[in-house]
């Protein structure tokens, strides 16, 4: 079957197999920050967005992406750098594996609730798994980041 | 793995049902459980196409469409108001934001779930399934059933007054539930408790006004030993997660503290 979204601001078309999932598409497009971490709908390392929405790529067809707009990490350079930072910072990650979806989810986050409680980000980001860590340095990372945002964005 | 050849996104109803009654077919909601599976089905029917995505209130009910997400759920500030945030409360353990901006209402109750928190909340509220072919029908002879071919169109929750909790617990954060128990306190006096992960699918329980009355003069200790009486009428197992006594063990609990919250909350009926 035929499909066309908008993957990064960009018009895409394609012809793909009935079944294909959307991260397998994404990945096949260059799309490597969208990475498979558990095969069970559990780690959060595939997220994008679906229409501004995190969702998981690993369980969403890539038919059912047909006439919506999908935003990858790609797409996203100057926001994650910016706030990855703050997580670098903190040396909140060993390996850095969950954290491509970790960021995306965030982003998520902070366009749904620009000033989240503490308990708010932990709710938000329980979807990610991070095996490393004790996700108190991502925590640290994110309420500077927030500081940082609150003062207009100086350092 | 799921595999299929064949990708359907239905145009109507009607569509969709034909094409159900091969055995081959399968309709997929969130798809988060189908593709957990290790299968291969002929076509893939999605019910994406047709509206079913809204939650919509009236004066007497609330109609969810089949394609609601658990996430809406969880935002719908109706639904919440209606019971008093039980319904966020019941969903937001469910794995994260993602998962749950995927998985959807008719997914959940059509598969008829051991571990379902939601078959849980909605056996709890007064609650009907409608079925493309079978019309309307209650949620607790809806959860009995066997699956068969129809479509489940949209959950409908009457605004009958009363209050609701839902409570579960888990080993650990974003796991299945080891055990989910809802409570209902209703005006007209049908009281009920609900009890799922059991492993087995949520069953309801009812809950007479004269336990009730006893169980609210009760002390504390006394309270502990009724509802452990009361739970021991509720079948347990065990699985991977937990052993059949645990399970009882935490029925008790979760069935008195749900009692409990609602008692404190007292007049707020919704």
């Amino acid at each position: 079957m035929t499909i066309r979204m908008i993957l990064n601001g960009k018009k895409v078309e394609a012809l793909i197999p009935d079944d294909m999932l959307l991260i397998d598409f994404l990945r096949d497009r260059g799309c490597y920050s969208v990475k498979r971490g558990c095969e069970s709908s559990n780690c959060g390392l595939c997220t994008v967005f679906l229409d501004e929405k995190p969702v998981l790529s690993c369980s969403v067809l890539a038919a059912r992406a047909d006439g919506h707009k999908i935003d990858t990490l790609e797409g996203l350079q100057k926001e994650a750098e910016e706030f990855g930072a703050f997580i670098a910072d903190q040396g909140a990650e060993q390996c850095g594996f969950c954290n491509p979806g970790m960021i995306m989810n965030a982003i998520a986050m902070f366009r749904e609730n620009p000033d989240p409680t503490d308990d708010e980000i932990r709710e938000y980001l329980a979807g990610n798994l991070c095996r490393c860590s004790g996700y108190e340095g991502q925590l640290r990372g994110i309420r500077a980041f927030l500081e940082f945002k609150k003062r207009g964005g100086a350092s | 793995m799921l595999r299929f050849r064949e990708y359907v996104k239905a145009e109507s109803l009607e569509e969709a049902y034909e094409k159900n009654q091969k055995k081959s077919a399968r309709v997929i909601g969130g798809m988060l459980w189908l593709k957990m599976q290790n299968r291969t089905i002929q076509t893939a029917i999605d019910l994406s196409g047709l509206g079913l995505d809204t939650i919509e209130e009236t004066e007497e009910e609330f109609r969810i469409g089949c394609m609601v997400t658990l996430r809406q759920l969880e935002l719908s500030e109706s639904l919440n108001a209606f019971t008093d945030g039980a319904v966020a409360s019941c969903v937001k353990p469910i794995v994260g934001v993602q998962f749950r901006n995927l998985a959807t209402v008719g997914g959940s109750i059509f598969g008829r779930f051991g571990f379902s928190d939601v078959l849980t909340l909605f056996l709890a509220l007064d609650s009907y399934v409608e079925l493309y072919r079978g019309g309307v029908i209650s949620m607790a002879e809806f959860a009995a059933m066997e699956p068969d071919r129809d479509i489940l169109v949209r959950v409908i929750v009457k605004k009958t007054p009363g209050r609701v909790v839902c409570l579960s617990h888990r080993n650990t954060k974003t796991d299945f539930p080891v055990l989910t128990c809802a409570v209902r306190l209703a005006e007209d006096g049908r009281n009920l408790a609900v009890f799922g992960a059991t492993p087995a699918r949520a069953k309801t329980y009812p809950v007479s006004e004269e336990w009730l009355q006893k169980f609210t003069g009760a002390d504390e200790e006394k309270k502990k030993v009724m509802a452990a009486e009361f739970v021991s009428q509720v079948p347990t197992g065990s699985n991977i997660r937990a052993g059949a006594g645990y399970r009882s063990h935490l029925a008790a609990v979760l069935f008195r503290r749900g009692l409990t919250e609602l008692m404190e909350k007292g007049g707020s009926r919704s």
